[in-house]
């Protein structure tokens, strides 16, 4: 069994749960005092969630894969009817209730289905997706559960999935120039703010179809899906709810609005430079005590382990993210099969954008989308998908090439 | 699909080398927040959590030259707030208005405070009775981020008695603000408004303290004490004053509430300030916490003009006691001795051009020497002494004498008396015109009318001068060194004659009914015109100023009495108060041990 990896995730969770109840320790209110016991609760159920994973064979999971994907579709179609909001997201249809108890966020497992099915689709096929045409099925995979989880809405959410997309993609060997056109249509709506900017794409992406020659159909669609995103994209502004304009507003100037979206970056940003290189002490961070920090046991989780133990604390817990997701690369590396290794790097492509928009989010280099922080933030589903993802990885690791403990990460 | 292992571990070290940019990048990020900026994100902290509350420094208190208190500070409390925003300022103030009854206006003040300096308490209401406090303290839970303390307060014992000599205090306006001289006031804080508590602020001060609570993001009181080490408030030292309050108390006393003026009393030989009040008067104990809009208006639609303090801003002619003035100039000029005739004698009037220039006196005083025409305050001896100094050695001998300064007392609006500048010619032309004016002028300028007006506490000053023999000494409230000046200088004969003609005023001349029985008092009535009729009978304004012992002068006195009728009136004040002075055992004796 893969013991490093499960060391470093455990040592993450218990760091995770030692900050949750650091989060507790308030000067104004009792209400999350004892959320660290639920958290440390939760972790108990990931590792044997974990534990019984790692147990099934990678085959059972191939196996299983349509059923499980279907499963979380049909979650998150029920969820637009019964689904309410809680936490950050009060306004998202996100949480599944029974009576007045939450049993969890689907879109958090959802994640881990869309990974499995996105890599039994990609390793179905002989060979990498070589034009846009072979990229379809695999996009369908993920669109239908991204169709479903921004109705709810969850930007956040969705975003991570289109992470996961392009990552996996990366993985099955599509051609870079691929992913650019297969991209192009997001890259024009954002550029779309500046004429200059966008005119300037337009004519790149008119050089990079020329040069990878596509099909006709598909330059057409290309260059024609550029114009509607370039164009329309004022339309779609207009079209977003005010809150997710404002996050975006507030990601390109933080302090434009500070005492709504931007209060939250800034307190965040104040807590962790208040923090210096050895922080104000454990359950000392004064803007924590104080509830200047907003979501300090979910989103904001972060800025606390920075306030009160410095930058060294911050080097110490991205390092171990780092060493954990580098070791989970190394394993979609050695993996048997390629449905494998897409599901090693699947994962660790989900774990990725949550650690880097989270943490990004909070020192003000990302926008806010409200993710948790893998590990950190509380929360049962995410503790549990986390810890899923765990299981898998191990799993991973037993059947690959090579016995795991000599691997040098 | 077959992934080639060349392939695999090829995308393998890509994705490692993006994953560790990417961290190596956040870390960036980090370290350039945690360190570099750091000092500015603990500033930005410590603001967050940390509210100044001020604490105010008990001014100095002000005393007499006894030791008997003329200002203390009593026991108050202060209201204030710390809120997190102007939005639950407001609503923190609609839900105490409900338990104290709060005015628009205070709300707007407190409003303006907050917006001012948020990180500081916001200061409500500067001096609340104790039943205000408990009533608040009652409902304490409805007012997040109240702060109730102990605020010494300003009190007069004597209220009214003193008011013309401490003045009052109030709280620092915009105006003063903005002016160098109010560099480190904090809105909020009280400062001197009139008399000694203004022109002794920066001594009676202290160093206001500041003690730092702890506030959560709503701006509630979290931690109250231990938040930042607190700086004690340093109060300010007592201010001694060379007041006799038991003289003070007896002026203000004769004066009561009809009389309308002014008196000072001074001890000529230090210049010592013994008692100083004008009428009428005012509270000042009312000004504290702010003055209700009621008593303002009263006092300000008062035709009286209780807040002009009349013995230092207001001007009035000074009469006849301005003839000493004229007969210094002439004897030390050298153009008249003290037994010397004036060639017309006094038959009621003299009749200069084609004007009649009337004597007090209608039957007339008959043929007089100078001292004479002190005693019995003819006019036609003084106008025919005017001609013969002639105009311009009037006006260069009365500024001589002290009649264009300032008295030079340490009372803020000492104000500046009306009084020709040299050379006189050229004050009269730019006055009247070349033609609009002729020597005749003199006529009126010699009996203290005309282009004169003093106030009282200078011709006070210039009593100090005939009392000490040509030396004037500066009047000074509050203890320290007086500036003393030779303004004129008398062979010891002439000087000696004059102290005897002063004396025989009160002895036999135009206030005999003055006289204090066991002590020689010298001084000079006068019945300033003022050209305003009431009922056809002008207003005059009653002067006396003289000293007493006439040959040891401790106390020069002048009693200004506003439309006072003739000036004898003036002297049996003035005479009982240098009665009391003099007379009464000091009220030192009367205490006991342990006080």
């Amino acid at each position: 069994m893969d013991y490093t990896l499960v060391l470093l995730a455990l040592v993450l969770s218990v760091f995770g749960v030692a900050t949750v109840y650091s989060a507790g320790q308030t000067d104004v209110s009792v209400r999350l005092v004892n959320l660290w016991r639920t958290q440390a609760l939760y972790l108990a159920l990931g590792l044997g969630a974990a534990w019984i994973i790692s147990r099934a064979s990678i085959h059972v999971l191939d196996y299983l894969s349509p059923a499980i994907y279907t499963g979380s579709l049909a979650l998150l179609t029920l969820l637009l009817f019964v689904g309410r909001g809680a936490g950050t997201g009060r306004s998202a249809r996100s949480w599944i209730y029974v009576g007045d108890v939450s049993i969890g966020q689907p879109s958090e497992l959802a994640k881990i289905a869309v990974v499995i099915m996105l890599a039994k689709v990609l390793s179905s096929r002989s060979e990498s997706p070589r034009s846009l045409m072979d990229l379809w099925r695999p996009a369908m995979v993920v669109a239908i559960p991204w169709v479903l989880i921004m109705l709810q809405p969850d930007l956040g959410t969705a975003l991570v999935f289109v992470g996961i997309f392009f990552a996996m993609l990366f993985w099955a060997g599509t051609n870079w120039r691929l992913l650019l056109l297969a991209a192009s249509p997001v890259i024009s709506l954002v550029l779309a703010f500046s004429t200059q900017l966008w005119g300037a794409w337009f004519v790149l992406l008119i050089l990079l179809v020329y040069r990878t020659k596509p099909f006709i159909v598909e330059g057409i669609a290309v260059v024609a899906a550029n114009l509607v995103t370039g164009v329309a994209a004022p339309l779609v502004w207009a079209a977003l709810s005010p809150y997710q304009q404002r996050r975006l507003l507030v990601f390109l100037d933080p302090s434009s609005d500070p005492l709504r979206g931007g209060y939250h970056v800034l307190q965040s940003q104040v807590a962790i430079g208040s923090g210096g290189w050895l922080g104000k002490g454990f359950t000392q961070g004064s803007q924590k005590r104080l509830a200047f920090l907003p979501e300090q046991q979910t989103d904001f989780i972060f800025p606390v382990v920075a306030e009160e133990l410095g930058l060294l604390g911050v080097i110490v817990a991205l390092a171990l993210f780092a060493w954990l997701m580098m070791r989970c690369i190394r394993i979609a590396g050695r993996s048997q099969n390629s449905f494998a290794s897409l599901v090693a790097f699947g994962l660790v492509s989900m774990l990725f954008v949550h650690v880097v928009e989270n943490v990004g989010m909070t020192i003000g280099v990302m926008p806010i989308t409200g993710i948790p922080l893998p590990f950190f933030s509380y929360g049962g589903s995410f503790m549990l998908a986390c810890w899923i993802a765990i299981g898998i990885l191990v799993r991973l690791s037993l059947e690959g090439r090579g016995r795991a403990d000599t691997m040098v990460i | 699909m077959r992934l080639h292992p060349n392939d695999v571990q090829r995308r393998a070290r890509a994705a490692a080398a993006f994953l560790f940019f990417t961290f190596v990048f956040l870390a960036g990020s980090f370290f350039r927040a945690q360190v570099l900026q750091h000092s500015e994100y603990v500033l930005k902290a410590e603001g967050n959590r940390l509210r100044e509350v001020p604490l105010p420094s008990g001014r100095g208190i002000i005393l007499d030259r006894n030791g008997a208190v003329l200002a203390e500070n009593i026991p108050g409390y202060s209201v204030a707030i710390i809120a997190p925003s102007v939005d639950s300022l407001r609503a923190v103030l609609g839900r105490i208005a409900t338990v104290v009854p709060l005015r628009p206006d205070q709300v707007e003040a407190a409003v303006r405070r907050f917006r001012r300096n948020a990180a500081r308490a916001t200061e409500l209401l500067p001096s609340v009775p104790f039943d205000v406090v408990s009533r608040l303290e009652e409902h304490r839970l409805l007012f997040p981020g109240l702060v109730i303390q102990e605020a010494p307060k300003r009190f007069y014992p004597d209220g009214e008695a003193v008011s013309a000599l401490v003045g009052y205090i109030g709280e620092v306006n915009e105006t003063e603000l903005a002016m160098p001289a109010f560099d480190g006031y904090k809105p909020g804080q009280q400062v001197g408004k009139a008399g000694l508590e203004l022109q002794y602020e920066s001594r009676l001060r202290g160093t206001e303290g500041v003690r730092f609570v702890e506030v959560d993001a709503r701006g509630r009181v979290v931690r109250d004490a231990d938040a930042r080490s607190t700086l004690l408030p340093e109060p300010a030292p007592p201010l001694v004053t060379n007041i006799d309050l038991g003289l003070q108390r007896y002026v203000a006393k004769i004066f009561g509430d009809s009389l309308v003026g002014a008196a000072v009393a001074i001890e000529p030989a230090t210049g010592e300030v013994l008692a100083l009040h004008t009428a009428p008067t005012y509270d000042p104990n009312r000004f504290i916490g702010g003055i209700p809009a009621s008593y303002w208006r009263e006092l300000n639609d008062d035709s009286r003009l209780p807040l002009l303090n009349k013995a230092t801003q207001g001007r009035y002619a000074p009469g006849s006691t301005w003839k000493l003035v004229t007969a210094i100039n002439g004897l030390e000029l050298g153009l008249v001795e003290l037994d010397e005739k004036m060639p017309v004698p006094c038959t009621g009037g003299y009749q200069y051009g084609n004007r009649f220039f009337k004597c007090h006196l209608a039957r007339g005083h008959g043929m007089l020497t100078l001292a004479q025409a002190i005693e019995r305050s003819c006019d036609v001896y003084f106008y025919q002494l005017g001609l013969k100094l002639g105009l311009q050695r009037l006006v260069a001998g009365g500024i001589k004498l002290g009649g264009a300064e300032r008295s030079g007392i340490d009372l803020p609006n000492d104000n500046r008396p009306d009084f020709p500048t040299d050379p006189a010619s050229e004050y009269f032309t730019k006055k009247y015109g070349a033609r609009g004016w002729t020597q005749g002028n003199s006529l009126n300028l010699a009996i203290g009318q005309g282009e004169n007006a003093q106030t009282v506490v200078n011709v006070a000053r210039f009593y100090t001068a005939l009392a000490m023999g040509g030396t004037a000494s500066t009047p000074r409230v509050v203890h320290g060194a007086s500036d003393l000046t030779q303004v004129f200088s008398l062979d010891s004969t002439t000087t000696a004659g004059l102290l005897d003609a002063l004396a025989g005023v009160v002895e036999r001349g135009t206030a005999t009914g003055s006289r204090i029985q066991g002590i020689m008092l010298a001084g000079k009535t006068g019945t300033a015109q003022t050209g305003k009729f009431v009922n056809g009978v002008e207003q005059d304004h009653a002067w006396f100023a003289g000293f007493a012992p006439a040959h040891a002068p401790r106390i020069v006195i002048v009693v200004m009495l506003e439309a006072g009728g003739h000036g004898t009136r003036a002297a049996r004040i003035a005479s009982k108060i240098v009665e009391y002075y003099l007379k009464v055992v000091p009220m030192q004796l009367f205490k006991t041990e342990g006080n």
